[in-house]
């Protein structure tokens, strides 16, 4: 069985929010649009977005790290949000694992969104009924698009490739490659959700370097005269 | 639509996709804009464009928000009779009335005085119509942003190694092995930087970067180097101190391609000390380097440079046959740097000694052991045949943290000597140029010398913005003093050369060194983020003299957004957005080339312009005919250009120069590149290119071109250069060393007024040296003991993003970072209102504890702060109660010294404006104060034209805001 | 959580209409094994309508939770995962079999059908009635798996909700009873008031010991997720600078209730006093004055009591995903 999901690297995110917009215009003229915006020109500006760049600092000074931390629905293997749902508007889908709100069976009782321990979903206080990161249904499964662009919006915009897109159960996917050989790891494991986005932790490259390349025989000083003779006496004006 | 097994998008509505160039910043992305029913439905990055390879950043994303922002204006504007200025009270106009009105303005300054005119612009991308129109006119009192952004890292490389950081060259993360970041946080070439990043960071190269606050690219760098601000130069030498006194530095690049060997006379009581000994030869002058100057080889004693077989020495003491004393630039610096060791620096930098000499044997050991060969044959100026391109992996990028403080410049220059002794320069691995860079040291273009260049009725003798290579070049009158408004050229900042803009409403209003009469602002955010002392600045334009009359006469103010600065206009003149207007960016300006070859771009309209709004090339085209400026009309005075795209077609630069605007498709067919006729199609060529066109030039002109002979004769058959002569590095700076001469008077020709003799003696240094910056050596870094500065959000353009709905909910409002110490040293706590103060001014924020700053460092967001009902904002919004400016505490000139009581803040060298220089305390807000940002301002206004007020939600799909 | 007010009138409502259908069934059980002194058809017929007041006033509230009312049949369908689907069917079965509970006292359906071990006379009345219990106390269940069932809400996540909810619903419901019968003046006050004194006071161990478990859940002891493991970074100092939204979002008006801990601490004691401590003590004064209307003020008292308990108990749930929204800038 497929799953799709994305694979997001920390390591290279810059924390640019280019995920974040890029998400908001695909889909807020697309299948799960319109993404509403409250107060878009006063105090508290807030809407609807499927994806959110967070920011961590770990450590004290000096020794901090700064991680920029994309987060958007999961797509869990095993839903949460789904079977609480009574309309049964949270499924996933059974092809591609993708878990998706039917619009049109949602009632807006917010009660899928407790049982997400991610906060990944929003209602859309104006549409009132829930909604969250699609996977870019609309662009992944649209045969009519080249293949280069059936991918979600995020990962095409995103300037550092730090979002991977794939099927995580296909071993030999990117994604999989990914997760295998960097250290993936899953959000909030110990609630068994399985979620099949995973994250990509820092890598840390240093360079050691040995105090014998510091000297060696091509050191280009040994070029220059460094001292020069001005006349004085030396051990040479001695002979006996 | 309840099962999503949508129906592909090519069903939903008539569907079709435009390509342009993003203009949401200064980047230049190939965008691909969709569109549904003629409105935009998704906006994404071009991947076949050499920029961004089909990737977009937050911002480009945004574009719908721009395009439909309640911000716009959508009409030309006149201030009311009787109302003031800063009011913001309009009423519409038509163009016609518009264009009588500044026309004849402007046609009665040019034919009194044309400097009484001033045209100046802020980050827009078309400096090279602007300055040609400004230059037309005749006024000297141009320039666009470059003096209050980075001109010292223009300048500090330009004049050391031909090119620069910024928008002239950059890192080869290609082929890096080890990558220095110095005081950088976004920068423009966001979306190219942050592909090459992560490229090379999944390659498994090292990443360091040095900068004050751990944020955006630091985040992910291996190893962050907590730095004090304003002591890189510090920094710099101590490790250029360590990489000498190992031997780790390229010692045959150093012969060959720079100044190292080059013999400078050391007589310190001679008129010629510190110059370059030469010899006479018959050469062509030029503005460049005559290679008539001397090495020391053992053997034969003084010879040419580059005598083949010869065998230079980089150090030691010598005396010529004529009995000078003489010493190779390099000895020089080692002298210079002896002091230098890195426990001095530890003391100033706050980085550990050890960190240094780490960080520098880093450098030195990668750029040695990991040398790169290409397979690429090329051959040298001086006819030597190589059979490889070589490189030493060790590449830097450093931005606004070195150059946006008074001690830029040198620590710059510290830069570029560092990055040369590392043997990088055009090279894999290290720094690359950009066309049309490398150019001469210092590149030819000059300003006019003297009062006499401006004339009534007639177009400037020189250029408006040049690159001084001697006192003679400055633009001064008899005495010495300036002769342009910002002082641009005069002593007080000889090398300033992308002007002093920031100084220009204070100079202006004080009428130091007289007044003006018009005042043009094009794209800059005057009476808000560009100025310094804003609080200030803003009464300045609103200030009248004694006889009622406004002392800044008539502001024109050419904005697409209802800016703070609108309020205080005149004349509003609406602009387009950039997706609705043809633009160029182009060669003659700052292009978008790519280290294989020149690129060059193009806007083509995708949807048409919005109200009575005008594209402002169009306005200066109409201005230009309607004045009669030469450029823009025939013989007979009457109008050449329909309009704009017509112009950039047509213009030449000078009759049948081939040369233009837009370097691609050039030739009557399109058939030629950089330099050709006319072509009538070659907008239509452009469109059907994704709108850029990419010379990617031969291999074995892709490196070391600043001495390539390949490359250099190339570039001069193309008209980018006018010599093919080498560029010689420039370790050692005569140029300085001739203005430090006539400093010291040991120089005939032009002088220094006498109060600035000391200052220019002491910066015009010709090898870098550390020094504290300006504001803090004038300072009570006692009461003041903090560092205050801004870093640009990946997701805001200066203050031109509040107006966009998505964009602004990332950052509505901003805090003041602060190590947590700080806090606890000065009695409050992580969320709390607090005080920030400088000498100039103080202003109310909340505070945000972080463990990712320096701790004697403060720091926040730039220009998210706004003043109430700007930018089409509601008066309650974030960005006017909790959002801050920190330019209210950040004085635009120095407290009284000798050399004056009104000096710039800026860098004495090239006058760029030291933002972060400034000193402040921060204590917390009284308990009764009120819970909002100060100062606060009058809310300004909504203008006619601009769109009603959006309600409470606003539901966007596809060019409709739907109730739905 | 933020306490939405359309879940806390729904749930007090419900639990108080199905506490008093409980106590007018139990009344006529008693009665029936002649415990207790027979009522008149209109004793039950009015008690049950009171009874379904509460109940539909509990689901008008509950509409008011719903983004989409319309729908809201569609959250019949799914009752084999969600307990809130569950709930969904429950609740109007509930108010079916109340309103025939009513019915059928109206209608005088009390001839036996048969008798139980010959002593027990079933009446009609007396089967509806034992399907109402059963229906009242699945939805008891229904209600409080709805937020105990949730796993990510540790402090509701707990058989002492189900417990909570229930115990809440039947000592309001026979306080209600009890003010119901002072008010007409029957002599089954003493009764429900006791009752409802014990069932408040089972409450009482429950709630408290809820509050016990989630003390130690707010100091971190037993809470499965921590920053650490929400971005997987294993650090002791890990601290949230910036949640991608200085304006706020669903996350942060969702899940929290934005007051201070000192807020919290005033309505917790209120709520202790006016569930347990004040209708105790009403029923006990009422009792010893023989008052028509005290027995009615403790279930007044108490009802707001829980209003207060009900806000209290979503304010004291912390979601796992505030692990992502603790921090602007
Ligand atoms: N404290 C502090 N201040 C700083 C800096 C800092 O680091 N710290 N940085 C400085 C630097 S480097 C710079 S470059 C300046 C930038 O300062 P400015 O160049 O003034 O930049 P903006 O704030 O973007 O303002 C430009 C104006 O252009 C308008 N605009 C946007 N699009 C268009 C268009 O298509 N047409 C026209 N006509 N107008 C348009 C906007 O509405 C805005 O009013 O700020 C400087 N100010
Ligand atoms: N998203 C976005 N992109 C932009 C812009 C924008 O507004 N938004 N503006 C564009 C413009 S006009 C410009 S000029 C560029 C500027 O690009 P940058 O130079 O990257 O801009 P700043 O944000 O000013 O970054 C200055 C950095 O230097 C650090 N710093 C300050 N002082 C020192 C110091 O003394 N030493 C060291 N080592 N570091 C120091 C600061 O912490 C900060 O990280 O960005 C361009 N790109
Ligand atoms: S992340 Fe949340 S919304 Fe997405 S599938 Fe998992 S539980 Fe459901
Ligand atoms: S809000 Fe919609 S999707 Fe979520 S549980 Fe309720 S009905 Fe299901
Ligand atoms: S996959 Fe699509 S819907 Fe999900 S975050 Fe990315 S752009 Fe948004
Ligand atoms: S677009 Fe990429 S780099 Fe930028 S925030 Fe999103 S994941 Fe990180
Ligand atoms: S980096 Fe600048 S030009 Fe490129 S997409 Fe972003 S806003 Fe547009
Ligand atoms: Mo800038």
């Amino acid at each position: 069985m497929t799953q799709l999901a994305l694979v997001i690297d920390l390591n290279v995110c810059v924390g640019c929010h280019a995920c974040v917009t890029s998400c908001k215009q695909w889909n807020t003229s697309g299948w799960a649009g319109p993404l509403v915006d409250k107060n878009p020109y006063d105090a508290e500006p807030t809407g609807t977005f499927f994806n959110r760049v967070q920011t961590f600092e770990v450590g004290t000074f000096p020794l901090t790290e700064t991680v920029h931390f994309p987060k958007s629905c999961l797509h869990c293997e095993d839903p949460p949000c789904v079977p609480v749902c009574p309309t049964g508007a949270s499924y996933k889908r059974p092809d591609n694992g993708v878990v998706l709100v039917d619009y049109d069976k949602c009632i807006g009782c917010k009660y899928c969104s407790w049982a997400c321990p991610y906060g990944a979903r929003e209602i859309d206080e104006q549409q009132r009924v829930m909604k969250k990161c699609t996977l870019c249904i609309d662009r992944i499964i649209d045969l009519a698009l080249p293949e280069r662009e059936r991918k979600p919006a995020c990962v095409l915009a995103c300037p550092t490739s730090a979002r991977l897109f794939g099927d995580v159960h296909d071993p030999n996917s990117e994604v999989s490659v990914a997760i295998r050989e960097r250290g993936g790891y899953q959000l909030m494991p110990e609630w068994g959700t399985r979620p099949s986005n995973h994250y990509l932790p820092r890598r840390r490259t240093a360079l050691h370097i040995n105090e014998d390349e510091l000297v060696r025989a091509d050191n280009p000083l040994r070029r220059e005269d460094l001292t020069t003779y001005t006349g004085e006496e030396a051990l040479d004006d001695v002979a006996w | 639509m309840s099962d999503p097994m949508p129906s592909s998008e090519g069903e939903t509505g008539r569907v079709e996709v435009k390509e342009t160039t993003c203009y949401m910043c200064a980047c230049r992305c190939g965008i691909r804009v969709h569109l549904r029913d003629g409105q935009i439905r998704y906006i994404e990055g071009n991947p076949d464009h050499p920029l961004n390879q089909g990737v977009i950043c937050a911002k480009g994303s945004s574009g719908i928000m721009k395009q439909y922002s309640p911000g716009r204006l959508t009409q030309p504007l006149l201030r009311k009779p009787g109302a003031l200025r800063g009011e913001g009270a309009f009423e519409a106009i038509s163009w016609a009335q518009a264009f009588d009105l500044l026309g004849e303005r402007l046609r009665k300054i040019r034919a009194e005085d044309p400097k009484r005119f001033g045209l100046f612009t802020g980050r827009d991308q078309m400096q090279a119509l602007t300055g040609l129109f400004a230059k037309q006119f005749g006024t000297p009192n141009y320039a666009a942003h470059g003096g209050f952004c980075s001109v010292n890292m223009a300048a500090g490389l330009i004049y050391t190694i031909g090119g620069s950081f910024w928008e002239f060259g950059g890192p080869d993360l290609d082929r890096a092995k080890l990558f220095v970041m110095i005081g950088t946080a976004e920068d423009h070439h966001s979306n190219p930087l942050k592909i090459a990043i992560s490229k090379f960071k999944r390659r498994g190269g090292r990443f360091v970067s040095i900068n004050p606050i751990r944020t955006g690219y630091s985040a992910i760098a291996d190893e962050w180097v907590p730095i004090k601000p304003g002591t890189d130069g510090a920094l710099l030498l101590a490790i250029i101190h360590q990489i000498l006194k190992q031997g780790l530095f390229d010692r045959d690049f150093l012969v060959q391609y720079t100044n190292a060997a080059e013999l400078v006379v050391d007589e310190p009581s001679a008129d010629d000390h510190g110059l370059f000994r030469r010899f006479e030869i018959h050469a062509e002058e030029g503005c460049f380097d005559p290679e008539n100057k001397l090495w020391w080889d053992p053997e034969i004693g003084a010879v040419g440079t580059h005598t083949p077989g010869a065998e230079p020495r980089l150090l030691g003491s010598y005396t010529l046959d004529d009995g000078t004393h003489v010493k190779p630039a390099f000895q020089l610096l080692k002298e210079r740097v002896d002091a230098y060791t890195p426990e001095w620096a530890a003391g100033i930098t706050g980085i550990p000694a050890d960190t240094i000499r780490r960080l520098a044997h880093e450098m030195g050991v990668t750029a040695r052991d990991q040398k790169i060969e290409l397979p690429i044959p090329w051959t040298d100026c001086w006819d030597n045949e190589h059979a490889s391109v070589t490189g030493n992996p060790v590449a830097f990028h450093a931005m606004r943290g070195m150059a946006a403080h008074s001690n830029g410049f040198q620590t710059i220059r510290a830069l570029g000597i560092l990055m040369t002794i590392l043997g990088t320069i055009d090279r894999p691995g290290g720094f690359r140029h950009k066309a049309p860079f490398p150019r001469p040291i210092p590149p030819c273009p000059k300003p006019p010398h003297g009062p006499e260049g401006v004339q009534p009725d007639t177009p400037l003798d020189g250029m408006p913005l040049g690159w001084p290579a001697k006192p003679e070049d400055l633009f001064v009158d008899e005495a010495g003093e300036p002769v342009r408004i910002d002082k641009a050229f005069s002593w007080e900042h000889p090398l300033a050369v992308h002007g002093l803009m920031h100084n220009v409403i204070t100079n202006a209003w004080r009428g130091d060194p007289y007044r003006l009469d018009t005042l043009l602002l094009f794209m800059a955010n005057m009476a808000w983020n560009s100025s310094m002392n804003t609080v200030e600045v803003r009464k300045m334009l609103a200030d009248k003299d004694d006889n009622g009359e406004y002392k800044i006469p008539f502001l024109v103010v050419c904005d697409a957004f209802a800016s703070e600065t609108v309020a205080f206009a005149d004349l509003v003149l609406p602009d387009t957005t950039y997706l609705e207007r043809h633009d160029v960016l182009s060669m003659l300006d700052r292009p978008i080339s790519e280290f294989d070859g020149p690129v060059d771009s193009v806007r083509i309209p995708v949807l048409p312009p919005t109200g009575q709004c005008k594209p402002f090339q169009e306005v200066l085209i109409e201005l230009g005919s309607r004045l009669g400026l030469p450029a823009f009309v025939k013989e007979d005075g009457s109008r050449k250009y329909r309009d704009y795209p017509d112009f950039i077609i047509n213009y030449e630069t000078s009759p049948g120069s081939g040369i233009g605007y837009l370097a691609g498709w050039r030739g009557k067919g399109g058939e030629k590149f950089l330099k050709g006729e006319p072509n009538p199609r070659q907008w239509e060529m452009y469109a059907n290119n994704g709108c850029f066109y990419h010379h990617e030039l031969p291999r074995s002109y892709q490196y070391m071109r600043n001495w390539n002979k390949g490359y250099l004769h190339w570039a001069r058959a193309h008209g980018m250069t006018r010599y093919a002569e080498p560029i010689t590095l420039n370790l050692y700076s005569e140029v300085l060393q001739r203005f430090r001469l006539a400093a010291q008077g040991k120089r005939v020709g032009r002088q220094p007024p006498d109060r600035l003799r000391k200052r220019i003696d002491t910066y015009f240094d010709p090898l870098p040296f550390y020094y504290e910056p300006l504001e803090a050596r004038l300072t009570d870094t006692q009461r003041y003991p903090l560092n205050a500065l801004t870093q640009r959000p990946m997701a805001m353009y200066h203050s031109w993003d509040s107006q966009n709905a998505w964009l602004r909910q990332i950052h509505s409002h901003n805090y003041l970072f602060v190590n947590p110490r700080v806090g606890v040293a000065n009695g409050f706590d992580d969320g709390d209102w607090i005080w920030v103060e400088s000498p100039y001014g103080k202003v109310r924020c909340m505070c945000r504890f972080s463990e990712a700053v320096e701790p004697g460092t403060v720091w926040t967001w730039n220009a998210i702060g706004k003043a109430a009902g700007a930018w089409g904002l509601g008066a309650g919004a974030d960005e006017a109660r909790k959002g801050f400016l920190l330019n209210h505490l950040i004085g635009e000139e120095l407290p009284p010294t000798e050399c004056g009581e009104h000096v710039s803040n800026s860098d004495p060298v090239t006058g760029q404006a030291a933002w972060f220089d400034v000193r402040v305390r921060v204590y917390k807000a009284g308990p009764q104060e009120p819970k909002i940002s100060s100062p606060q301002f009058a809310t300004m206004p909504r203008l006619p034209g601009q769109d009603r007020r959006r309600g409470r939600w606003q539901a966007y799909v596809a060019g409709l805001f739907t109730k739905k | 959580m933020h306490p939405a007010l359309s879940v806390i009138f729904l749930t007090t409502l419900i639990g108080a209409g199905q506490g008093l259908f409980l106590a007018l069934y139990t009344g006529q059980v008693y009665a029936l094994a002649n415990l207790l002194p027979a009522q008149g058809a209109g004793f039950y017929v009015g008690g049950s309508l009171i009874a379904l007041a509460l109940l539909v006033g509990g689901l008008i509230a509950s509409f008011f939770h719903l983004g989409r009312p319309e729908r809201a049949w569609r959250a019949a369908t799914r009752w084999r995962t969600s307990w809130l689907s569950r709930e969904v069917l429950v609740l109007p079965l509930v108010m079916a079999l109340v309103a025939a509970y009513g019915l059928a006292h109206y209608l005088g359906w009390t001839a036996p059908l048969f008798s139980l071990a010959g002593t027990l006379p079933i009446t009609p009345t007396l089967i509806i009635g034992l399907f109402g219990t059963l229906a009242v106390f699945a939805l008891f269940l229904c209600t409080a798996m709805i937020y105990a069932a949730v796993p990510f809400l540790e402090e509701w996540h707990s058989p002492l909700t189900v417990a909570n909810f229930t115990l809440f619903g039947i000592a309001s419901g026979f306080l209600l009873a009890a003010g119901y019968s002072a008010w007409l003046g029957n002599q089954l006050v003493a009764f429900f008031g006791t009752w409802g004194v014990i069932a408040t006071l089972l409450a009482l161990v429950t709630r408290l010991g809820a509050l016990a478990r989630n003390r130690s859940l707010a100091r971190g002891k037993g809470r499965k997720s921590t920053v650490q493991s929400a971005i997987g970074v294993r650090h002791s100092a890990v601290v949230q600078k910036a949640q991608g939204a200085t304006g706020g979002s669903f996350n942060t008006r969702e899940f929290f209730h934005g007051r201070s801990p000192g807020t919290l601490k005033v309505l917790r004691n209120l709520f202790l006093l006016l569930v347990f401590v004040l209708p105790v003590a009403l029923v006990a004064l009422g009792y010893v004055l023989e008052s028509a209307t005290l027995p009615l003020a403790a279930f007044a008292v108490q009802y707001l009591g829980l209003l207060i308990e009900r806000w209290y108990f979503f304010a004291e749930a912390t979601h796992p995903q505030n692990l992502y929204y603790s921090g602007v800038s």
